[in-house]
Order: structure tokens, then sequence, then C-alpha cells
């Protein structure tokens, strides 16, 4: 079955990272935890050997999948992110010193993003008052509350998931998988998303669009996705014939 | 002896009210959503992007893109919503949640908490923990009452970095409740486990609290 083309479809996700990642560049990646993460664009990222990177995501990823994996051949030289709790790799390199990291509030991080992407220089919130968050950072009291000055937070490259997509780049997310990715769309000079579904423009009900194409500069179609599950709770189902 | 988690999860279930909105921390916070009582409307919003959250999944049921703030594997409700990080934490910061419970490492007697770092030990991170207690209305705390080692978690200073200043409003413990009633006054003692004494919560909190009425 061919894939529907245009202009900003990719064959995959090396094609889709060509010429747009060099040493040095600051990358913004979707998903919470392992749901909603980019994973084709992250292991094609491992894969063009780009080191000394500034990566903001809300964690990073488990010990061999996900970010962890660019952890773990030391691509990365600074993570921007709320919570690592569930790498190892990650808190050694950090204690070692060998990573620099920079947590900001999950709220606060998602705000800077989206803050980022719509040309807000910066803004105050309460979040992180009276903590070292708010160190060295300008703050303000407004009605006897202490705000603190955040600011706007944009990527050279910003790689996100979705569920359904078309040719245009518009995208729609699925569930709890939509989290970071729509902000992060937004805020990449250039946004390349990957997409479990690649549809002809007018497939899409235009009125459940999440994330307009005008954020999207680049766009693949992944197949055979991990999907990996961090934590499986599940419950009983109650016994046949039980009341 | 004292509390067991669920016994403190269901004390933490009776700060709930008809109609609330409801973030639940990590851990013991998370059991209180067996505790909320029946017929009562209670909102469970998960910052990730859902509100109204529904229980486990049966097996062979659990979908990768439908999880909690734990990473744990969730359903939803007829009622439930998704949206974007961003809007989640608009609704936290907002003031649009009405109760936020969440665990703790330290609670200081001025209402100061601790819960997402141990310099040189323990890197974590606050994930939202300081958003909520910045912008939710009511902020219940559940911990354990001493360290492995005996010591203090309800003390007169947080000696770990802060999660958020002055924003605690009740402490529930494996030994007992104290509550204040607005941020200007102090901590009183509200309850204690069965076979708990006044004394024994006195020799085990550096806190000042009052007594109970």
């Amino acid at each position: 079955m061919s894939l529907p083309a245009g202009p900003k479809v990719y064959a995959d996700a090396r094609a889709a990272l060509e010429g747009v990642v060099r040493d040095g560049i600051t990358v913004m990646s979707g998903g919470f935890g392992l749901c909603g993460i980019p994973e084709k664009l992250i292991d094609a990222l491992r894969d063009s050997g780009v080191k000394g990177l500034t990566v903001v995501s809300n964690n990073a990823g488990v010990d061999n999948y996900g970010l962890g994996s660019l952890l773990k051949t030391r691509q990365i030289r600074k993570m921007i992110s709320s919570y690592v709790g569930e790498n190892k790799e990650f808190e050694r390199q950090y204690l070692a010193g060998e990573l620099e990291l920079e947590f900001n509030p999950q709220g606060t991080l998602s705000e800077r993003i989206r803050a980022g992407g719509a040309g807000i220089w910066g803004f105050y919130t309460r979040t992180g008052a009276g903590t070292l968050v708010a160190e060295g950072k300008e703050q303000r009291v407004v009605n006897g509350d202490t705000y603190v000055l955040e600011t706007g937070l944009v990527a050279d490259l910003s790689l996100v998931k979705a569920w359904r997509g078309d040719t245009e780049g518009n995208l729609v997310y699925r569930k709890t998988a939509r989290n970071f990715n729509p902000m992060m769309a937004s805020a990449g000079r250039v946004t390349v998303a990957e997409v479990e579904e690649l549809v002809e423009p007018g497939i899409l009900d235009p009125d459940k669009i999440h994330t307009p194409g005008i954020f999207v500069q680049r766009i693949i179609r992944g197949t055979g996705y991990l999907k990996t599950i961090e934590n499986r709770t599940v419950r009983k189902r109650p016994a046949a014939g039980a009341p | 002896m004292g509390w067991t988690r669920d016994e403190i999860a269901a004390l933490g279930a009776q700060e709930l009210r008809d109609g609330f909105y409801v973030n639940l921390g990590i851990g013991i916070p998370t059991l209180v959503a067996n505790y909320i009582p029946a017929g009562m409307r209670v909102v469970l919003q998960s910052e990730n992007g859902m509100l109204g959250m529904g229980p486990f999944p049966f097996e062979g049921e659990e979908d990768p893109d439908l999880i909690n703030a734990g990473k744990q594997t969730i359903t939803e409700l007829p009622s439930s919503s998704y949206f974007s990080s961003a809007d989640s934490f608009a609704m936290i910061r907002g003031g649009h949640i009405d109760l936020s419970i969440l665990g703790a490492m330290e609670v200081a007697g001025n209402g100061d908490l601790a819960n997402w770092m141990i310099p040189g030990k323990m890197v974590k991170g606050m994930g939202g923990a300081m958003d909520l207690v910045a912008g939710v209305k009511r902020v219940v705390v559940v911990m354990e009452h001493n360290s492995k080692d005996g010591a203090a978690k309800f003390k007169p200073r947080c000696e770990l970095p802060l999660t958020g200043a002055n924003v605690v409003d009740e402490l529930i413990t494996d030994l007992a409740v104290f509550s204040r009633p607005d941020r200007h006054s102090p901590f009183q003692l509200r309850k204690m486990a069965p076979g708990v004494t006044l004394e024994e919560v006195r020799a085990k909190t550096t806190a000042k609290f009052l007594p109970p009425s």
C-alpha cells in the first residue's frame, strides 16, 4: 500500500532528520514517561550520531528505551526535565557530574514551552516561590503572593508523536499520549511528527484537530510501535456468575 | 502500632466533598480513591492530561496510551476528558482543583513542605508537586510520622530543599492527624491512632503544634 504523499511527508525517521540535526542543538521530545514518546525519531536521532544535545523532555525514558538510549551513548549534554526518577543511568551520570540537569516544575516546563511557541518571552508564576527553583530569578509580590519570572522555551528541533496525522501536518493525539506533544510542536523551529496512521487531507475532522499543520514541517508514518508500559496495573475480573 | 496505609488513605478520603476536583499523588494518596464515599461525586485529575480517572483496567485491557501520573495503566469513564500538559497545569495553577493529597519527606510547623530531593543522594525531580502546592486550594500531606531511623519528619523547619513554602493545610501520618484553619495559624493535633498517646506524639515530633482542644 503506498503512503499518502506531500511536501511534508518523509519516507522514514532517518530521512526526516536529514539536514536538521547537528551537534549542540536543543531538541524537544514529547511524551510523559514512555507514553506518547516519538520512539522512531528518538532512535533516528541516536543513530544520527549527533552529540552535545540539550534535550527538553518531561522525563528521560528508562535505561534502554526512549531518551534513555541517547543517555547511554552520551549524546546528551544537558536535560531540562521535571522528573527523571525512572532512569538509573541518568541519576548516575548526573551525580558523577557528567550530565547537566535543569529541573523545572512540570507546569512551569509545559507553560515555558507553550509560551515559547506562542511568542511570549516570559511569565510570572507562583510555582516554585520560596524554593531552589526561584533562586536567581526575578520575583514580584502581587496581592501578597510571590511570583517567579520564568521564560519561554523554544527548540531548534521538536520531535512529537501523534496517533493520526495528514499530509498537511494536522495531528490528532490519543488519550493521555497527548501530554507535552502539542506545545512542543509549536515551539520547534523545525517540528517533525511521527504518526501511527498517515492519511490524505479531508479524512481527519477539522473540528477535532489538536495540532494544526502550521506547527509541523515534516511528518512520517512510524511502524511497529513498542509502546512500552512502564507500570502495568490491572484489577481482577469479577468471577463469572458473581452478582 | 499506628494506622496502616489503607487507614491513612481512608482518613485522607474524609477530606473529600461532593463535587470536588481532586489530584492524588503517587503512593498512599492513590489509595484514597478506594475510599470515596458511595454516592459522592468526585472527579480525579491526573496531571499528565486527564479528568475523570477510572479504575485499573481488567487484565488484557491495558492501553499504553492511557496512564496516570504514576505511569500506571488506568481506564476512562463516560465523563472523562483528555488535554495537554499545559491545559492540565492551567487547571492546577489556576486554582480550579479543590484538593491535592500528596506524600512528603518533611513537613514543617510553618507549613513548608519538602518532597522532591535529597542533595547529593536522590535526584528524581519535583514533577508536578511544586505546581500543585502553589495552585490547589487545599493541600493535604500523608507520610510516615518518622523516618526509618526514628527521626522526626514533622519538624520546626524543613532541612531538605522545599517543594513549597507555607503550603500544607493538613498532615496525616501513621500516628496522628494535624490541621490548621488557615495558613497563618499553627497546626493543631486533631486525632491520634488507637493506642497512641499525646506524650508519644510529642516525643516523635519536633515541630510545635497545639494539643487537641
